[in-house]
């Protein structure tokens, strides 16, 4: 089975010389929910921007055997779906529905599809009674699912999500792990909380300088980076 | 400066609504052709951004502050088309939304702020940007864009009828002219600061000869509209010239039957003659303007 | 803040609320225009229109007297412009002033509190408003209070690092504090501006907005335009007419 997400040799200089990417091997195969672990500015969120071809650096990107490249750009980008940090700048459409129709609207659908399209999605995530509303009401967790719906909607192989649980209470976030142990495609989740990580995650990738230093389980990332947040004794 | 529906006469907010469509319809598409709907996003959230801003207070005197209008800085930083439409989109807000401007008077209000007023403040920078007088350059846009816009407003209300005797008048101008400095003093010093943070977000002006076409038919409008204001402050000079000239005879005729039923009084050799007056100086000043232009 | 009470009202579900947004704009246009060329028998006709009104805003199911009072907002500036007209000899005109600025803005408050602005702004295309435009304006409004709320949070931290010198040089720091305070505002606005287009084009935007909406007239909406423009006409021409 060909992996849905390959990747070799992932190069990425910016503007003013900084390297980001040094070089970055990485595959996900089907039915994977892998972490990508590190420090900030180590290079995640700049790998997860080559995914779906908002950058380009040298190497090869694949996903689902597919070239990242400007001729196959609009189907790669219905493939992998990127959910970014702040929801807030995701869903920028005027109400919930609006929103969500967009991505089947930019593939093609027309309205009235477009809009059963995304009611679907937004039952899936649990949403479909926010449908008229304005984004701006939404807690931080509705915003999220908003968000995945909003993906969900033009049914992708891989979702992508940048740092998901930032913003969301614990509930909230258990309310996220429950939603996406639900969906079947595959994920990458870019993340620094590593409970979130531990639950979701068989596979973890620690990225270090622009490159993948090691993979393996999180629970080994963790405590070979020492990668856990332990409040230091005061007494 | 936000004119309200039922000032303006109808002469007046119904050329200014017919004018305003075709320059916006233009510098939308002059807009567009830089950005295409890629842009939306950046407009949109600058103009929330130019509204957010207002909440934050200048000190400027004793416990007197004032805040940013931003024509001339969106202007300095996301051009003048976009400016234009920026300033378009928040006046088309600030109507519909908080009732600040009418809707009848949209056309007079988006051509005194959004269009001659983001003009006239980028006119400036357009100008002495690359120069070592670029932070006065900046605080002078600042200035301009608002006196101008001001100075629009108030003519627009007097060819219209409304009352404003000379002390009002006086203190009306007054004000408009400190508003005019703090607007520079903050967008010089908001300008400043930008760069220190990204020097990127200050753009170069561009080089071209179309601004020396801008600059004078901005200087012909500006001298109208200075002429309708001070002329009003003197009426019986003019309606004396306009007697002397043999204006007023025939504008008697003129303006007895079309304007029937505007019951307005005061309509009579005065007023044609000061429009007559502001249209002659602007003709003149323009054709002076365009020819120094062409020499270039 | 006025404008989520405008968003709540505006979502409402009378019939006025169910109207296609482009009669509603054709109606409140012609309002306008009959009250703005109105000179003869101001004091009825503007009786009236205030009447219509009123009867609108009760059909709308809204507060009356929070739609009444938030019309309110053109009277401090009016009232300066009557004042003035008034001590110069012309009360008249003075009254009409007040008159017609005020219904003016009431005529345009209950167009919005009966119809979502992103709505009222596809009704707009029909004027032939460019829709790059409306489009700014959409985004604009959507990102309103978001840009808001950020700068609220910076006013406070300015206040809460305030500038302990009085005077003059207290002045100052201030004011450069306050221009601060606006570039980075500035920047976190430009850099959301591109991280919203970056998710426009990570879910396949293709250069253009297409519109989820479609705008169709009903019976409803063909009754509505024709009392609509009909109404404040007649009562017009009926007033200057019989007085």
């Amino acid at each position: 089975m060909s992996p849905l997400i390959l990747v070799r040799g992932l190069r990425y200089q910016y503007d003013d010389g900084t390297v980001a990417l040094n070089g970055v091997d990485f595959r996900l195969e089907q039915g994977e929910t892998v972490a990508l672990l590190g420090a900030n500015g180590s290079g995640k969120t700049t790998f997860a921007l080559h995914l779906n071809g908002l950058l380009s650096g040298e190497g090869t990107v694949e996903v689902c055997g597919l070239p990242v490249n400007p001729k196959n750009i609009v189907e790669v980008r219905r493939k992998i779906g990127l959910v970014f940090q702040d929801s807030e700048s995701q869903l920028f459409m005027p109400t919930v529905l609006e929103d969500v129709a967009f991505g089947p609207l930019n593939h093609g659908l027309n309205p009235k599809k477009a809009a059963e399209r995304a009611m679907a999605a937004l039952e899936q995530v649990g949403m479909s009674a926010a449908a008229g509303k304005a984004p701006y009401h939404l807690s931080a967790g509705e915003k999220k699912r908003v968000a995945i719906a909003g993906i969900l909607a033009v049914d992708p192989a891989i979702l992508v999500l940048d740092e998901p649980t930032t913003f969301l209470d614990p509930p909230g976030q258990r309310a996220l792990a429950q939603l996406l142990s639900a969906l079947p495609q595959a994920k990458v989740l870019i993340t620094h909380d590593m409970l979130f990580a531990r639950a979701m995650c068989c596979r973890a990738a620690f990225f270090r300088n622009g490159v993948i230093a090691e993979e393996g389980s999180v629970e080994q990332m963790a405590q070979r980076y020492e990668w856990d947040f332990v409040a230091p004794r005061t007494t | 400066m936000h004119i309200p529906d039922g000032f303006l006469s109808t002469p007046v907010w119904a050329a200014l609504d017919a004018a305003a469509a075709p320059i916006v319809g233009y510098v939308v598409r002059v807009a567009q052709r830089g950005f295409d709907d890629a842009k939306v996003p950046l407009l949109g959230v600058m103009g929330a951004f130019v509204f957010a801003a207002q909440m934050i207070n200048f000190p400027v005197g004793i416990g007197t502050s004032g805040h940013l209008v931003g024509g001339a800085l969106l202007a300095c930083t996301l051009g003048p088309a976009a400016a234009c439409v920026v300033m378009s989109a928040i006046l088309a807000i600030q109507a519909l939304v908080f009732q600040d401007g009418g809707i009848l008077a949209l056309g007079a209000n988006v051509i005194n702020m959004a269009i001659v007023g983001v003009l006239a403040g980028y006119l400036p920078y357009h100008l002495w940007g690359r120069s070592r007088g670029r932070r006065a350059a900046i605080f002078a846009g600042g200035a301009l864009s608002v006196a101008v816009s001001a100075l629009l407003a108030l003519a627009e209300l007097l060819i219209s009828g409304v009352r404003m005797p000379a002390s009002v008048l006086g203190v009306s101008l007054a004000l408009f002219l400190v508003s005019a400095l703090i607007e520079g003093a903050i967008t010089m010093t908001v300008m400043g600061a930008l760069e220190a943070i990204q020097p990127n977000f200050v753009r170069q002006p561009a080089a071209g000869g179309r601004y020396a076409l801008v600059a004078a038919g901005l200087a012909a409008v500006l001298l109208a509209a200075g002429g309708v204001v001070f002329a009003s402050t003197a009426p019986d000079g003019i309606a004396r010239l306009a007697r002397q000239t043999g204006i007023s005879g025939h504008a008697r005729t003129l303006i007895s039957t079309p304007f029937k039923n505007y019951e307005a009084s005061w309509l009579g050799a005065g007023w044609l003659a000061q429009a007559g007056a502001g249209l002659v100086g602007l003709a003149l000043v323009g054709g002076v303007c365009a020819l120094i232009g062409r020499k270039r | 803040m006025h404008h989520v009470t405008l968003d709540r009202w505006s979502r409402g579900a009378s019939a006025l609320h169910r109207r296609d947004p482009r009669v509603k704009i054709a109606a409140v246009l012609v309002f306008l225009v009959v009250l703005a060329t109105a000179h003869r028998e101001l004091a009825w006709l503007g009786a009236a229109l205030f009447a219509v009104l009123c009867v609108a805003a009760r059909q709308a199911r809204l507060p009356l007297a929070g739609a009444l009072a938030r019309a309110g907002v053109v009277l401090p500036f009016t009232a300066v412009f009557a004042g003035v007209s008034w001590l110069a000899g012309d009360p008249a005109r003075g009254a009409a002033l007040v008159m017609k600025s005020y219904l003016s803005a009431l005529a345009v408050l209950l167009l919005v509190s009966t119809t979502p602005l992103p709505l009222l702004l596809r009704g707009f295309e029909m004027t032939g408003a460019p829709r790059f435009l409306l489009m700014v304006a959409q985004f604009l409004y959507r990102y309103l209070f978001v840009v808001s709320e950020e700068a609220q949070h910076m006013r406070k931290a300015a206040l809460a690092r305030g500038a302990t010198l009085g005077g003059l040089a207290g002045n100052a720091a201030r004011f450069r504090a306050a221009a601060g305070a606006l570039a980075v505002l500035f920047a976190r606005s430009y850099a959301r501006a591109e991280e919203i287009h970056r998710a426009m084009l990570a879910r396949s935007f293709p250069g253009y907005f297409r519109p989820l909406i479609e705008l169709h007239f009903h019976g409803g909406d063909v009754m509505f335009l024709v009392l609509g423009v009909l109404t404040p006409v007649a009562l017009r021409v009926l007033i200057e007419r019989v007085a």
